[in-house]
């Protein structure tokens, strides 16, 4: 991971070494979500950071607003953009399930970001840069520590290679259309690069593990690709950050329609392995 | 066992909403209770619905909402649910509370329902669907300095009456979790932790009369220099709705559907 953050400039890290009440936390407790944030604002503190970026996830939202409530400092949750006016740092972020833009300055010394996966696309150094590890001691406070962690186990969520339904710059999502059946969906992610999603029905279902939507898994891809998906209120609003929008249905009056950028009215169990052989094909042709 | 939900009055989802002079404005005669928050009542009313006869005959749910009046609404659901009490913190000054402003005042709403009697447990649902910021239950529990037992998929009280505590599960970004702590602490539930149940015709018919507690933030005391646009740590520069997308380009699948598909990509570089 060194490596990785040298090659996209980070010149130095702050290993947090957290204490409380004298005696290391180590373990699962060192994803507590107020140990998390206490070791930020040391961090910022010791820094004197101007601003503090995580990347939006549940457990990042919180720790970044705990950085914010400890620290005094302004806080934009799911930006997509930032930028220096010269006085402020000012964010972007769409709302109301993508329908709105908003553009605000943070009027703190320090600002608290947590930015949306795919807003900003990384752009290695110039050149790499040898990273320093500096430790940092902190010792957190007794309420840090007051929940404990029972257990907490890792598991793979896709062990196909396939990227982070979270992360993905293509995202192909399979609904109530698919009647059980992901494999054509997971065929088109495959020839696409793509994360497989599926709408909340086709989880309750057990059709497959992770939903796109209000409640689930937020995406904000640079094409989204919805077969089988009818593009109820609380999908959209997962995925309606999305550049590009296609659809497959053979409803042609499916809500998706509507906020798509191109759909095809058909069966997705013929369209979506014959997209998928197209795209493999153009993939293989030299250019 | 006390029990206080925060609960949040907001638009309905179909409803339009906008910005003006930097605040959100909502239409106030489509309001309804936050969906999500059903599920913390639920959560809330099943723990004590869980309890011995003599521990839950001691039990009060009290809900607490920070709004205008319109509010009423979303708190009179909850009546309709089965929640023994409801309170609602309004004042001209919380009007464009960022999420601290909101939760200094919902945590001082506790507070002073503490000095009452003591609150055992404060839940919340896991976000408004209007905002889907997620922070205002961390907030809440770095306000009140309890643990934090958020996100939770699954909720139970753990120890004996006066030594209870509460234990969580949940699975966050395929990490499974089981946290626990000691009571008073503050729990957010998903919408899996459980169905929200259906108002009945006797509370439906009780809620109607059932006064809604009307707070002011001097009630609870709060500063007003502390909320609303005083308070808040951000600025709304601009704002403006997104251009609808244009109509979409639509292939009835004649065989060649899927073809059309992959050229369409294609031909817009993203393959």
């Amino acid at each position: 991971m060194l490596a990785q953050l040298g090659a996209y400039g980070v010149g130095t890290v702050r290993q947090a070494e957290p204490s409380a009440d004298g005696h290391a936390v180590t373990g699962d407790a060192l994803h507590l979500t107020p140990v998390v944030a206490e070791a930020l604002a040391a961090a910022a503190r010791t820094t004197g950071a101007d601003a503090a970026l995580l990347t939006s996830s549940f457990p990042n939202k919180e720790a970044a607003a705990r950085l914010a409530h400890l620290t005094g400092a302004g806080l934009v949750i799911d930006a997509s953009g930032l930028h220096d006016d010269g006085t402020h740092l000012v964010a972007d972020k769409r709302v109301f399930a993508g329908s709105w833009d908003v553009r605000s300055a943070v009027t703190t010394e320090l600002a608290v970001l947590t930015v949306r996966a795919n807003a900003v696309v990384p752009e290695p150094a110039p050149e790499a840069v040898a990273v320093e590890v500096v430790g940092l001691g902190v010792e957190v406070s007794a309420a840090a520590t007051a929940a404990r962690v029972v257990s907490r186990t890792a598991h793979e969520t896709s062990g196909s290679g396939r990227p982070a339904l979270g992360e993905a710059a293509i995202v192909v999502t399979g609904g109530r259309g698919t009647n059980g059946d992901f494999a054509p969906v997971v065929e088109l992610a495959d020839a696409l690069g793509a994360a497989v999603g599926a709408t909340r029905d086709a989880v309750y279902e057990g059709w497959h593990d992770q939903f796109v939507g209000q409640t689930g898994v937020t995406v904000a891809p640079r094409l989204y690709i919805g077969a089988g998906v009818s593009g109820a209120p609380h999908h959209r609003g997962g995925m309606q950050a999305a550049q590009v929008v296609v659809a497959v249905n053979n409803d042609p009056e499916c809500p998706l329609f509507e906020i798509s950028d191109f759909a095809v009215v058909g069966d997705l169990a013929e369209v979506l392995p014959q997209a998928a052989q197209a795209i493999r094909e153009h993939r293989s042709t030299p250019r | 066992m006390r029990i206080v939900v925060a609960v949040k009055y907001v638009p309905d989802i179909h409803a339009d909403r906008g910005f003006e002079g930097g605040r959100v404005v909502r239409r106030p005669d489509e309001g309804t209770l936050n969906e999500l928050d059903e599920n913390a009542v639920e959560a809330a009313l099943r723990l004590v619905e869980s309890l011995p006869d003599d521990e839950r005959a001691a039990s009060e749910v009290v809900v607490v909402t920070v709004a205008g009046p319109d509010a009423d609404a979303a708190v009179k659901k909850a009546f309709q649910l089965g929640v023994d009490r409801g309170v609602r913190v309004s004042d001209d000054a919380v009007a464009g509370s960022d999420y601290f402003g909101t939760a200094r005042v919902l945590a001082a709403a506790v507070r002073r329902l503490a000095e009452e009697s003591p609150v055992d447990l404060v839940v919340t649902g896991m976000a408004a669907l209007d905002g889907l910021g997620s922070v205002v239950p961390t907030l809440l529990s770095a306000e009140l300095g309890l643990p934090q037992l958020t996100l939770a998929g699954r909720l139970e009280l753990t120890g004996e009456p006066g030594s209870r505590g509460a234990r969580v599960t949940r699975e966050l970004d395929g990490v499974d979790e089981v946290l626990e702590a000691p009571l008073p602490a503050v729990v957010s539930v998903t919408d899996h932790a459980n169905d929200p149940r259906f108002p009945n015709f006797t509370l439906i018919m009780a809620a109607r009369s059932k006064p809604v507690e009307a707070w002011s933030l001097a009630d609870v005391g709060v500063d007003p220099a502390d909320v609303g646009d005083a308070g808040a740590r951000t600025r709304v520069l601009d704002a403006a709705p997104r251009p609808p997308r244009p109509e979409a380009e639509i292939v009835v699948d004649k065989g060649e559907g899927g073809r059309a598909l992959a050229d369409y990509l294609i031909r817009n570089d993203l393959v």
